[in-house]
């Protein structure tokens, strides 16, 4: 049964991307639309096979970006969520920052960081995709400490249970749920940030400057193909956090 | 502080909660009531009539408004912080990521007692409720009553001298409710624990008793207490006649205490 579950999960999917696939390929190979506009799927995926490692090492470059500003960010947001949590007087002097920082296109900080940092360096890409993975971090986990029980709450008053031990056996063990969903948004927004990031400028082999030249060079396929490329390198940030709530999800067992 | 050893203390205890818009409700007025070590009082009365707040009050959850408790000659706030009473609510309340042992251990692993005692405790308890084979089972593959016995192991973890228990078979079957009191009476008989138990069943109260204390709503207070001396409590205790009596004793007052209240409580509702 849970095979054949899968199987249709996986398949449905699957068969519906190949059909789009069909369905582009014959309408560009039909219409004879040229590249600049709409590339073949057949097109990209040749581009993508030829220069792959080129991707590959593009993807790496922005990978790495985004995989230490979603670290930065999530440990930030966590322990700035814990401090909001135990002072409210500091949750509600952050209410009006997170609320800017939730607004505002987190890439529109990129000049101002290159400026601080220099263009050159990985740093401020790093900080852009950090403080994008910040706001999901922070809201989700201040919202899972506070998912606490009445009756838990009685527990730990009657067994005179520090702040510090409240911590550790009820709010953090609880919020996890809330945690990983937010590392799961961030992880994504980790990615958009540091590609984004490259648009704005600075020497670096990532994917937004891969897919920028390309396209500024009239090669459209290759542009595509680091498109492809982006797209992967995002689906497996998703899948390796989804994954991991998953995982954990399993292992608590419900309520 | 008297001479006579007595488990807890409440003298002429008055409790006020403001609501948000400025309102008051009296929910206990000139509230009396000793319990003596290894006692079973039960507290029972109608919804409102603040059995319920009289028990968080002796366990410090609740301030008092007025009068003063004492519990083992100590103020409530002394006696929680050294963990003089284990408590039990309706609800389990078990954390959901912790297996059954672990949830046991829980007070035990607040209060600094290293691995092995805890493992040592919580073998002792899982034999004492019959869930050793679950001990590696989270509260969610348990059914209510097992979760409920979970959560009496946890409250007798730390071998309190007292347990306040409220409405701690609440939420189970009839079946799973008779089968919890005799479990319940067993353990009190063997750590000779004072109990203070709140319920809203008559024959609940009668059966675990030494003492069932009848309260009523608005404000909320004591109408009557009412002894029991069964020489037993066993499955027989259910069929006796004194067991009836005693039904019938604290049904009484009951409803002589609702009918004294009977013109203003249904002007209030």
């Amino acid at each position: 049964m849970r095979t054949a579950a899968t199987a249709r999960t996986v398949l449905a999917p699957v068969a519906l991307a190949v059909v789009v696939l069909a369905l582009w390929q014959a309408w560009v190979v039909a219409f004879e639309i040229k590249p600049f506009l709409v590339p073949s799927p057949a097109g990209i995926a040749e581009a993508f096979t030829t220069s792959f490692s080129s991707i590959l090492d593009a993807s790496l470059a922005t990978g790495l970006n985004a995989l230490i500003g979603l670290a930065l960010g999530a440990v930030a947001g966590m322990a700035l969520a814990l401090f909001a949590n135990a002072l409210r007087f500091l949750d509600r002097m952050l209410v009006p920052l997170v609320a800017a920082l939730a607004v505002v296109p987190i890439v529109a900080l990129a000049p101002v960081f290159y400026a601080m940092f220099g263009a050159a360096a990985e740093t401020g890409r790093q900080l852009v995709a950090a403080v994008a993975v910040f706001v999901p971090m922070y809201l989700n986990t201040l919202n899972g400490l506070r998912q606490v029980e009445p009756v838990h709450r009685d527990l730990m008053r009657a067994y005179a249970a520090t702040a510090e031990q409240a911590n550790r056996v009820l709010l953090i063990p609880g919020a996890v749920p809330y945690v990983l969903n937010g590392l799961k948004i961030g992880s994504s927004l980790a990615v958009i940030s540091a590609l984004i990031a490259e648009y704005f400028g600075g020497p670096t082999k990532g994917l937004g400057i891969a897919i920028t030249s390309s396209a500024a060079g009239s090669n459209y396929t290759g542009a595509w193909a680091y498109v492809l490329g982006a797209v992967l390198l995002g689906a497996l940030f998703y899948g390796v956090t989804a994954g991991i709530e998953a995982w954990s999800a399993r292992r608590r067992g419900g309520s | 502080m008297t001479g006579t050893p007595v488990a807890v203390s409440v003298k002429a205890v008055d409790k006020v909660f403001r609501t948000r818009k400025g309102g008051e409700v009296h929910a206990l007025s000139d509230v009396s009531l000793d319990v003596a070590p290894g006692e079973f009082v039960s507290l029972i009365g109608p919804s409102g009539c603040g059995k319920s707040t009289l028990m968080r009050l002796i366990a410090d959850l609740d301030g008092v408004s007025g009068g003063e408790i004492e519990v083992f000659g100590k103020s409530p706030e002394q006696a929680r912080k050294d963990q003089d009473y284990g408590i039990a609510f309706q609800q389990a309340g078990l954390l959901p990521w912790r297996t059954v042992r672990a949830n046991i251990e829980l007070p035990l692993e607040i209060h600094g007692v290293d691995a092995r005692g805890r493992k040592e405790r919580s073998d002792e308890l899982l034999a004492l409720i019959g869930l050793e084979d679950f001990a590696d089972h989270h509260p969610d593959q348990l059914s209510g009553g097992m979760k409920q016995r979970v959560a009496i192991a946890r409250a007798m973890a730390e071998r309190p001298r007292l347990l306040l228990m409220d409405e701690p078979f609440g939420a189970l079957d009839e079946m799973t409710r008779e089968h919890m009191q005799n479990e319940l009476v067993a353990l009190c008989e063997e750590t000779g624990a004072a109990v203070v138990f709140v319920t809203h069943s008559i024959p609940e109260a009668v059966f675990l008793s030494d003492r069932v204390v009848v309260m009523s709503p608005r404000p909320g207070r004591i109408t009557g207490i009412v002894d029991l001396s069964f020489a037993a409590r066993d499955e027989d205790l259910r069929e006796d006649a004194a067991f009836y009596e005693g039904v019938t004793a604290v049904r009484t007052m009951l409803h002589g205490a609702e009918a004294g209240a009977g013109p203003r409580g249904v002007e209030n509702r």
